[in-house]
């Protein structure tokens, strides 16, 4: 149904794909598996005209066909299902589906039409979905029902779904699962990313591993195992390990009681999350993006309003002595290492010192009782270029103009150069180049060794696994482990992240919890 | 007490003919905010319009003629808005303004330099300018108390563009609603990204929102100079623009409120002119001149007051890029 | 081939001053299109508008005059800038403040004249801190956009300025809305006047003590912007709300304190006009300044320095179009406010229309590219 050969594609000098070639059987589903970063994500770009290929060819029944807009992918029969859906939130999902394809000036046939082309659709595929409904008001799950309708009644013949259970819970997840096997039967071709191995074992008949760019294998689903396919996506070498003495955990920092977050349409991200973080440990949340993670960082952080719950700060209630914000965490001692870096943690048309002392900007160190002195903060800033190794070390060059993993460390500077007594810090090194990684993995660890508190968000389970002492799980809004990281492994953690515990996982579950003194 | 009525009906025509170039202003700009262009121009975009009516009208002696030249300026301009803002990325308030500055220079100088009246234009007369049209059948409904009046003083006798602002209303509305171009306008003002992912062209799409834009503003200016009023006269459009936007966003960027937010505006207007000199309980004489600045503070009111929780088109102000 | 022609790295250390150069030389070739239009000479009008602005002392004093309200004004919008607000109602502000000084000057007959200067600075600023608050309140508070909102407060300040000098202030048997004269204590020195009296002819201008006023302004805003913790958290908040609010920057402070200093600054116009010029209130005293302040901000790139050109140029405009306008009666001195619309339109709303080829010709910093 689809080929590819010999698909070569850069950015910059990140090389996303090196001549990958890929041939999907027309009726099957067709898995892609990989890490983050392993050029899944580019190359579907590349099948859905985003990207243009610096190299090789894409054939689609046989004939060569080149993409250069949505628009081509759509004529060639190939649609998308976006991670980051593609819909208007005001319209209903009719209006929605209707959108591009509306077969006349006046709406009112089109629409008249593809009511039945719904209807019709909505049999076929277990995809049923109220035409009238407005996107705003529909769950993530219903929404992607939306995106599947939208490419189906364009006439995709092959549908690309990208990362889809990322957002969704088990139920919706399979009920996915449902849909795509209603549309293999009827002869269509799913192509379907993912970094989850259950989902892969679960619906695929062929499964592709990418690493580092390249296809390193494609193998019928069922002559492999998810064992077999989780080291063939990391490859032999292991991951870096950090050298770690056994940590000492000392009293509680960080209480949170039955915190729950609401975000900004009402949305519940954190339902009830009761934890503890104690000085000299480092607490890792693991979770597939999208389940809470983020908002639980960001209210801890006192960026994002809390909903209810308790937070406990060395023994106090904070909410009692004084407003949450995060002028007064700092001066608490509590420090945030932001997970986007870009929207949060820097302004990039300042300078790298302004950027530098954002949040301690007011900090007496730099101030007089009116100016603020720059000679203060360059000094500061010439000192954290020596100790984090920031290159350039021209503190008035643009934020923007260092490097992903410069800019990290300028971060991260600023964050523990007070030597905060808990950091709260969200994918430390996304974006981050190798040599960048580990000096952050070591940074994190001498801070909890000198005896201070640390709570990591991240979505790369090889960084929770290298250097958390102790690992949360959450999936959707909920903590659904809590183990010793003697007792995780990456399988375990995948199934509970998964939110799907196996009966093997869940005995390693409840083995760890047992394992756990209660926090 | 039998003057009532009449004062009434004369209170309402005036209403109407003041909110004429407000709706169709509004409803232009309506098109421009709803695909997610900021139109604070429309005061500008009025103006040249008024102006290019008026000059032409002038020398042709033709109202036609005059209207065309107008919405040619206004679709200029919209053009222009279109160029910086769309192919550009350029900041939509700033190019709005840009054009609204411009605009208050050029058709003073244009003015100045050609009919050497300072800035005005010449007087126009019979076919220069857009007569009332007396709608059949006043007088045979004249008997008819109640409905007589308020059709011969209220319905009937004004110019064309009047009609055409109380049709562009129904038609705005049909076309936003129901219409393949509708459809599109509404999605890429909240959602350029859709649109794009569907096939279609956002940058297309919003430069002929402007346009419509420019066509019903054009209508709106040559109203001003060549309808109600028989000459340009300099900086004629006094902040209607500026009013015409606040009704667009206190109507929520809908065609019917937003026609219910232009009436109340010209209302203010009207009643401001009969309240000069008419001492108001309690409060007495109210001057003139802090009478007339009664839509401008009505405007500051109604958006400081309600349109605090107004949803705008998500994507407005956002030039649109496409990720990488 | 030649060892003087400079390199790339060069060039891309003259870009930032090249950019308003190339914008400036566009605005005025669109200009010089209208000239066309109205049947002039565009170079012929080039020279007498230089000659005008620039050809005598007496014509120099003129063109500071007007560049000092100028300096104000573009000071006021940039402000508002740096904090991601869009101030149209400098005009506004700056007849209000209008007001709060000729009420001062009205009263304070016997007061030593220092005193007068001083106090008259702390309320011009005031009146046009307040009449800036409203909008800013409201945009901090309530949501409604502060650039419609100063707009409408443009057209009530005029509403309020008019019935106050008709109904009020107007001094009494007059027929032109005007306050009576100000005593002479409550006059700002003219220049040429102190010029006279250190043994130096600068000939007769308005320029007067209050441009010494606007340098001290511009001083002051380059050290609260670039050198205060609170110029600091104006500018992270134009750049990046988020980001804001992660350093612990409260974006609704900060936003009404932005638009007051913003105000204050437009009203400091009054001092040059009503203390230094006119000597009693007249209606629409600001002619349009807080309109060119948009011009010069833009034009000034945001900073003191830039402004301080810019306006200078403006005043350029405004004086050299005086005198054109004699020459050339076709062009009134609405071409000054076409050039400045061309100007705001070139520089502020297509800044990106001529960076992208500039940058392409010098080459972009390699560092300056996406990480």
């Amino acid at each position: 149904m689809i080929e590819l050969r010999g698909i070569d594609k850069a950015f910059g000098a990140v090389h996303a794909n090196r001549d990958v070639s890929l041939s999907v059987r027309a009726g099957s589903i067709h898995g892609i598996v990989g890490e983050n970063g392993a050029g899944k994500s580019t190359l579907m770009g590349i099948l859905y005209g985003y990207y243009r290929p610096d190299r090789g060819e894409i054939l689609v029944r046989g004939r060569a066909v080149v993409l250069r807009s949505a628009q081509d992918a759509l004529a060639a029969g190939i649609g998308m299902v976006h991670q980051h859906f593609m819909l208007v939130e005001p319209f209903t999902v009719l209006d929605n589906v209707v959108l591009g394809v509306e077969g006349g000036f006046r709406l009112g046939p089109g629409l008249a039409r593809a009511r039945a082309e719904l209807e019709r659709l909505g049999r076929a595929y277990h995809l049923e979905v109220d035409p009238d409904a407005r996107v705003m008001d529909l769950g993530v799950g219903q929404r992607q029902r939306v995106e599947i309708l939208k490419a189906l009644s364009r006439g995709a013949d092959v549908l690309i779904l990208d990362e889809p259970t990322a957002v969704l819970t088990p139920q919706e997840a399979d009920h996915l699962f449902q849909i795509l096997r209603a549309l293999r039967s009827q002869g269509k071709t799913v192509l379907l990313i993912t970094h989850k191995l259950r989902e892969i074992a679960e619906v695929t008949d062929v499964v592709t591993v990418m690493r580092a760019g390249r296809v390193v294998a494609t193998q019928p689903t069922v002559e492999t195992t998810p064992e077999r396919l989780a080291e063939l996506m990391v490859g032999r070498t292991v991951a870096l390990r950090v050298d770690m003495t056994p940590s000492h955990p000392a009293e509680p920092v960080l209480e949170v009681a039955d915190l729950v977050v609401t975000d900004g349409l009402g949305v519940e991200r954190v339902k009830g999350v009761s934890f503890a973080v104690r000085a000299g440990e480092i607490v890792g949340i693991a979770g597939v993006a999208g389940n809470g993670q983020s908002e639980l960082l960001e209210a801890l952080a006192g960026i994002r309003p809390v909903t209810s719950g308790r937070v406990r700060w060395k023994g106090r209630d904070l909410a009692e002595t004084g407003p949450r914000t995060p002028r007064r965490w700092r001066r608490l001692g509590l420090s945030h290492v932001p997970e986007d870096r870009h929207r949060l943690g820097l302004v990039l048309p300042l300078s790298g010192q302004e950027s530098a002392i954002l949040g301690y900007h007011g900090d007496p160190a730099y101030n007089g009782p009116v100016r603020l002195h720059w000679a203060a903060v360059a000094a500061a800033w010439r000192r954290q270029v020596a100790e984090y190794d920031i290159r350039p070390g021209d503190g008035r060059l643009p934020t923007s103009a260092f490097s992903g993993g410069n800019q990290q460390k300028i971060v991260l500077a600023r964050e523990l150069d007070r030597h905060p007594d808990l950091l709260l810090i969200g994918q430390p090194t996304r974006g981050v180049d190798i040599g960048a990684i580990e000096f952050i993995h070591r940074r994190l660890v001498a801070l909890r060794d000198a005896g201070k508190a640390v709570l990591l968000v991240s979505v790369e389970l090889d960084e929770i696994l290298s250097l958390a002492d102790r690992i949360l799980v959450m999936h959707d809004g909920r903590l659904v482990g809590d183990l010793p990281r003697a007792a995780a492994t990456e399988r375990a953690l995948g199934l509970m992240m998964a939110g799907l515990p196996e009966p093997s996982a869940r005995a390693v579950h409840a083995a760890a919890l047992a394992g756990t003194e209660p926090a | 007490m039998s003057e009532a009525p009449l004062i009434a009906a004369l209170l309402a025509a005036a209403t109407v003919r003041g909110a004429a170039p407000l709706v169709l202003a509004a409803l232009g700009g309506l098109f421009a905010e709803r695909s997610g262009i900021v139109d604070i121009g429309l005061e500008g975009k009025m103006l040249a319009s008024a102006f290019a009516a008026a000059a032409t009208a002038a020398v042709t002696g033709s109202a036609w003629a005059g209207v065309a030249a107008g919405v040619a300026a206004a679709v200029a301009l919209a053009l222009a808005h279109g160029f910086a803002c769309i192919t550009h990325h350029g900041n939509q308030v700033v190019s709005g303004m840009a054009l609204n500055i411009t605009v208050s220079g050029l058709t003073a100088v244009l003015g100045n330099a050609w009919f050497q009246q300072g800035g005005q234009t010449p007087l126009l007369g019979g076919g220069g300018r857009f007569a009332p049209i007396q709608l059949p059948g006043a007088s045979a409904l004249a008997a008819v108390p109640g409905l007589g009046l308020l059709y011969r003083e209220v319905v009937s006798g004004h110019n064309v563009l009047v009609y055409a602002a109380a049709a562009a209303v129904p038609v705005v509305a049909w076309l936003v609603a129901r219409t393949r171009f509708g459809l599109r306008l509404r999605a890429v003002g909240e959602s350029p990204g859709a649109v794009d992912t569907a096939g279609i062209s956002v940058a297309g799409l919003r430069y002929r929102a402007l346009v419509a834009g420019g066509v019903l503003c054009g209508l709106s200016g040559a109203y001003l100079s060549i309808a109600h009023n028989a000459a340009f006269i300099r900086d004629m459009s006094a902040g209607k623009g500026y009013l015409a936007l606040a009704a667009l966003i206190f109507g929520q960027w809908r065609p019917l409120p937003t026609l219910g937010a232009c009436l109340l505006f010209a209302f203010a207007d009207v009643a401001q002119t009969r309240l000069q000199g008419t001492p108001l309980p309690g409060v007495g004489v109210v001057p003139v001149q802090l009478v007339q600045a009664l839509p401008y503070v009505l405007t500051v009111a109604l958006l400081g007051g309600f349109v605090g929780r107004a949803v705008a088109p998500r994507a407005i102000g956002v030039p649109y890029v496409k990720e990488r | 081939m030649s060892p003087a022609w400079p390199t790339r790295a060069r060039w891309r250390q003259l870009a930032p001053a090249l950019l308003p150069a190339l914008n400036l030389t566009l605005a005025l070739a669109l200009s010089a299109v209208v000239i066309l239009v109205v049947g002039e000479h565009p170079l012929r009008a080039l020279r007498l508008l230089a000659t005008g602005a620039f050809g005598s002392a007496e014509a120099l004093g003129y063109t500071l005059y007007y560049a000092t309200n100028f300096v104000f004004t573009g000071l006021a919008v940039a402000v508002a800038f740096h904090a991601g607000l869009f101030n149209i109602g400098a005009e506004g502000q700056a007849s209000i403040a209008g007001l709060g000084v000729a009420l001062l000057c009205l009263g304070a007959g016997g007061w030593p004249t220092p005193l007068v200067v001083v106090a008259a600075i702390l309320v011009a600023g005031a009146f046009g801190a307040g009449w800036a608050f409203v909008p800013a309140w409201l945009q901090a508070r309530r949501g409604s956009h502060v650039v419609i909102t100063t707009i409408m407060f443009n057209f009530i300040a005029s509403a309020v300025m008019t019935h106050l000098l008709v109904n009020v202030l107007i001094k009494p048997g007059q027929q032109s809305p005007e306050t009576r004269e100000f005593d002479a204590n409550t006059w700002l020195p003219q220049l040429h006047e102190v010029a006279r009296g250190l043994g130096v002819d600068i000939g007769r201008s308005p320029l007067n003590l209050s441009a010494l006023v606007a340098l001290a302004a511009g001083a002051l805003v380059w050290c609260y912007l670039w050198h205060t913790r609170w110029g600091y958290e104006l500018r992270v908040l134009g750049h990046n709300e988020a980001a804001a609010v992660y350093g612990g920057i409260a974006p609704a402070r900060v936003v009404i304190v932005a638009m007051s200093i913003s105000g204050a600054l437009a009203g400091l116009v009054s001092l040059n006009e009503v203390m230094g010029v006119q000597h009693r209130l007249l209606m629409n005293f600001a002619g349009g300044a807080g309109y060119v302040g948009i011009a010069v901000a833009l034009m000034g790139r945001n900073h003191p320095a830039g402004i301080g050109l810019a306006a200078i140029l403006f005043g350029a405009l405004y004086q050299g179009g005086t005198e054109l306008s004699f020459d050339m009666p076709a062009l009134t001195r609405d071409m000054v406010v076409v050039i400045q619309g061309l100007i705001i339109l070139v520089c502020g709303a297509l800044e990106h229309a001529l960076r992208r080829p500039l940058e392409a010709l010098v080459g972009r910093a390699p560092a300056a590219e996406r990480a």
